[in-house]
Order: C-alpha cells, then structure tokens, then sequence
C-alpha cells in the first residue's frame, strides 16, 4: 500500500514538536471562537427554544450537555489509545506530549458525564446511581483516565512514564465498544441510544439539531483545549532548546 | 515500514489482541450477572432464585395498577409484553415516570407463590423522546402525576 506524499510530509513533520508548536499558534483563536459560538447556539436553542419531552418535560435538556460530555470522554480516549500506539511503534515525542495532555480533560469530560447522568437519573429512574453495565463501564473509563494521570507521577523516568502510560491507554481502548453496546448486550437502566447510524434517531430536528451543534462545539473546544495543554507541555519539555529560550525571551520583553 | 517499527506494531497488535480476548472471554463468563435485571419470563421460567433480593425488570401492563386508597400500597403486573407476568406488591413513592405501559425495574424478592414484593421501583425511561404534541399524535400519553408536573413548569416559564 502507497501513502500518499503529502500525508508522508505532515507524518515527519509531526515528529518535530516545534513545528507543531509554530503551526497551530494561529489555529487557537479560531477554535476558541468557533467552540464558543457553536456551543452558545446549542446551549441556547436546547435550553430555550426546544420543546420539552412529553415525558420527562425539561429535566430531558441535560442531554445538551450530557451527551457531548460522553462522546468526548469516549473520543479522547480513543485519541490517547492512538497515541499510545504511536509512541510504542514509532516513538514520536510528539505523541507522548499529547498523551500527558489529554489525559486530565478527558477526564474531565467523564467526570462531567457521570454527574450530569447521576442529577438526571434522579428525577428520571428515581435515583442517582444504577450499578448497570453502561454507568459501570463510564465509571470505569473515570478510573483509567484517573490511572494513567497517576502512572505519569508515579514514575520518575518520563521515558519509562511515557511508555507505561502508552500500554495503559492502548489495554483500556478495550473499555471504549463495551461503554459504546453495553446498553445492547445487558440488560441495563440506561436506555439504549437515541442515534444510531442505520436507522433515523428517536427524537425529532427540533431536539437534535441542537444536541449537534452542541457536540460539534464540544468538539470545537476540546481540540482547543488539548493543543493548549500540549503546546504547554511541549515548551516545558523541550526548555533546553534553544527555540523554547528564544519564544520565551521574545514573549518576556513584550509589553 | 522499517523492520524494527514492524515488529513493534505487532507486538502492540498482540498485545491490544490478547487483552480484548481476555476481556471478552471474562465477559462472556459473567454475561448473566452484567445483567441488571431478570426480565419477566426468566421468572416466569423459575430461573430467578426465591426469596433472595434481586431486580425484576419490564414493562407495566396497560389497567393493572391498582392502588390502595387508604396507603402508599401498590399493585401491578411485570410483562414483557409477550404473555410472560408477574404480579408485583410494593409499598412507598413511586417516580414521577412510572404509569401504565412504562418500563421500570424493580428491587424485592420474590416469594414462592410467585409475587414480587419490591422494596424500591426505578422508572426505566426509552430511547424515544418527543414534544407534548407529538406524543399525542403517536397515541403516548404521559402519566398524570408528570403532566400536571409540566404544567407548572411551563406556567413558571
């Protein structure tokens, strides 16, 4: 199988964290303001303007941020997963870097699922907590985020860190199909998903136009908030070069 | 791809590949105790054990709730919706989403003459979500209790 040159060119190329450093500089603004207006729309239109569930009334609009929230905490990890894969084959800097970034906003975003299902489960199921395979496996996705933060700290060689965070995250890739049909394989309290790729979703345009839009801005600012928190990990590791000494010399005698 | 990188990657692929073998194989082994629930025709089929605390899960058959004028005591049939019942007694609050036709799961034991005394009901909610007015076309109707409770709730805002 050929790879196609351009794509050989930005694979070398993303072995130098400089370049990757300089490169994505001008993306962050936009990002922002995209994640920003998207998720302002979704929020807005979600919390105002759509109708309310003819069951659940409007306790159903936590959906606008619980479902982003676990898509994210599912995407990031697969991120990390693919990370982890890089670093082991090709032993990418880059790919660790970003691995060390990641890992506390997506746990973040489980943290944030997990809440926002138990405050809707309360007045939906009629408690805060089911030990079910879904809520389970998410409590489970929580602990190996929580898992590889602690790994990182535990070990003093960042190389050796590097690499048990990578075989860490690329075991729990397991975790991501069982979150994903735990609701079709067991029987559970949470329900089976409203969107599925085959089939038109259980829900009509006025309730998932912004359920997209929020996820969408989700998205927006999650790759934000990684390329922050690499570029900072990136300018901590790479202190002794004299690139990061020049950036940070120009950025000191700014006004 | 270099050789060294080669080996590498299979290596990861062992590794990824002997992980969700283990996984999977663990998970196949505790399939039935994954499941939060016993629907009603494992009950039915005296699969559940007797007067031990499990979950009893289902859908609450159209008519057969019948509630104690007096006290917070309840009765209604567990189905499947497939000729699989099982009568259910309980005590105490129910949620706002319980009603006729709506999915619940239930804790209790069950006795010998095959009732489920439930110590807690949980509203069990589905997939579908949609407006007051459409609901209505469809034919679904919320319970009362959650009606009257959006009501206020749009009356509020």
């Amino acid at each position: 199988m050929k790879v196609p040159a351009p794509l050989v060119r930005l694979w070398h190329r993303l072995g130098s964290p400089r370049w990757f450093f300089e490169t994505t500089a001008p993306w962050l603004p936009w990002l922002l303001g995209l994640g920003v207006v998207l998720l302002g729309a979704g929020a807005f239109w979600g919390l105002a303007l759509a109708p309310a569930d003819y069951l659940q009334g409007n306790s159903f609009r936590i959906i606008y941020v619980h479902v982003p929230a676990a898509i994210l905490a599912q995407s990031c990890y697969m991120l990390m997963g693919t990370c982890g894969v890089v670093l082991l084959v090709w032993r990418m800097k880059l790919a660790d870097m970003v691995l060390e970034a990641a890992a506390p906003i997506g746990a973040s975003f489980t943290a944030l699922a997990l809440i926002t299902g138990a405050v809707w489960g309360k007045p939906t199921w009629g408690t805060w907590w089911a030990w079910d395979a879904r809520v389970t496996s998410m409590l489970i996705l929580l602990f190996l985020y929580l898992g590889i933060i602690g790994l990182r700290q535990a070990l003093a060689r960042p190389e050796a860190a590097g690499r048990a965070c990578a075989i860490l995250a690329i075991v729990g890739l397991v975790n991501i199909p069982i979150i994903k049909y735990s609701v079709d394989w067991w029987l559970t309290l949470h329900q089976p998903s409203t969107f599925k790729l085959t089939e038109k979703p259980a829900m009509p345009p006025s309730m998932w136009i912004p359920l997209l839009l929020s996820v969408l801005g989700f998205y927006a600012l999650f790759v934000w908030s990684v390329l922050q928190s690499t570029r900072v990990v990136v300018l901590e590791r790479e202190r002794r070069t004299a690139w990061v000494q020049n950036f940070v010399t120009e950025q000191g005698s700014k006004p | 791809m270099h050789p060294k990188r080669k080996q590498r990657l299979t290596l990861v692929a062992f590794l990824f590949a002997g992980v969700a073998l283990a996984v999977g194989l663990a998970l196949f082994a505790l399939n039935e105790n994954i499941n939060l629930f016993y629907p009603p025709d494992q009950i039915a089929r005296g699969e559940a054990p007797v007067d031990q605390r499990i979950r009893a899960g289902g859908m609450v058959l159209e008519g057969s709730v019948q509630r104690d004028p007096g006290s917070l005591a309840v009765r209604f049939t567990l189905s499947d919706m497939a000729g699989h019942d099982v009568p259910v007694v309980y005590e105490g609050i129910l949620p706002d989403l319980f009603g006729e036709g709506q999915g619940i799961v239930a804790t209790g034991r069950l006795r010998a003459n095959g009732t489920f005394e439930a110590s807690e009901v949980l509203a069990k909610h589905d997939e579908n979500y949609m407006p007051p007015e459409l609901a209505e076309l469809a034919g679904r109707k919320a319970p009362e209790g959650q009606r009257a409770g959006m009501a206020t709730l749009d009356a509020g805002g």
